[in-house]
């Protein structure tokens, strides 16, 4: 269900869950359907015997692909006309990650009513692991 | 930089859709996609990052012949220092002008974008390079502008900081 700009005001929030207790096996799904093998995601020798970190980590583009789950439940299918974000911290297997829109702004443009959302997307620990800004058309 | 053809196929949506957890039936049930506002099967919005599977040098794929830097015997398969990974990802941004769905054969060209650089605490210097990709379709419409910003660090992050 698309969302209706007359049921709408700023500072409105949706907010989901977006993973929990994220998976090797997940790093690895994605790393498959999208193509990017980097091996700092899915190969934990490499990624601690000679790249130097703690252990294998999510693409940015999951945790992107996760937040992009949240916001198109909220806004209907096909709804979105930007979603541009900024990876701010890592994300680890094991993490769970919750995703939060908030209303930002209710315009119009050429006609077509939108809405601009903020977005971030936080660990466990409150940690803030991507932040951005998305854009929705709305019904009246 | 080479332009890529980019097929959008169902069978690679519901993957992908799968891999990000999303069991939204407009990304993998004909049937009642049909039923939805869509009209049909869509992709999910970062489903454009998959191009990456359609470009034959991506360097990110290991390739038969060629040494991966990723680990085997050894953990690293390339000898002396290892290969930089590419660095990390910083920022990704889309604009769409529509939504992709199975059968679209998208054109896929990326232009460098600016360059800059900042000093991290928790990095070291840090070098941000800007690419933009442009997605048209199958009668040269542009779909999907991608601005994706890479990373490239001094030193691992620092966990601690």
């Amino acid at each position: 269900m698309a969302l209706k700009a007359s049921r709408l005001k700023v500072g409105d929030t949706h907010k989901e869950r977006v993973v929990e207790n994220l998976s090797r096996t997940q790093i690895v799904q994605y790393a498959g359907v999208s193509g990017d093998y980097n091996p700092l995601h899915t190969d934990e020798v490499y990624t601690t015997k000679v790249a130097g970190y703690p252990t294998v980590f999510a693409h940015g583009m999951l945790t992107m692909g996760l937040t992009g789950k949240m916001l198109t439940n909220y806004v209907g299918d096909g709804r979105l006309t930007k979603f541009g974000v900024r990876f701010t911290n890592q994300v680890w297997p094991g993490d769970t990650l919750d995703s939060i829109a908030t209303v930002a702004a209710l315009r119009q443009e050429a006609g077509q009513q939108l809405v601009d959302l903020t977005v971030s997307t936080v660990n466990q620990d409150g940690r803030e692991v991507m932040n951005g800004t998305a854009t929705a058309r709305l019904d009246p | 930089m080479a332009k890529i053809t980019f097929p959008v196929e169902g069978t690679h949506i519901m993957m992908f859709a799968r891999a990000v957890g999303d069991t939204n039936p407009v990304y993998h049930d004909g049937e009642a996609a049909k039923k939805t506002e869509a009209g049909g099967v869509i992709a999910p919005p970062t489903f454009p990052q998959a191009v990456a599977q359609f470009d034959p040098e991506y360097h990110l794929r290991p390739k038969p012949g060629q040494q991966w830097f990723g680990s085997a015997k050894e953990p690293s398969g390339v000898e002396g220092k290892a290969q930089s990974s590419g660095g990390l990802h910083a920022e990704q941004h889309y604009e769409y002008h529509r939504h992709l769905r199975p059968g679209d054969v998208l054109t896929a060209e990326t232009k460098p974008g600016k360059s800059w650089e900042k000093q991290s605490q928790r990095a070291g210097k840090l070098v941000f390079r800007e690419r933009i990709t442009e997605y048209r379709d199958q009668k040269g419409e542009l779909v999907i502008t991608a601005r994706g910003v890479g990373v490239t660090t001094e030193r691992p992050v620092d966990q601690k900081k």
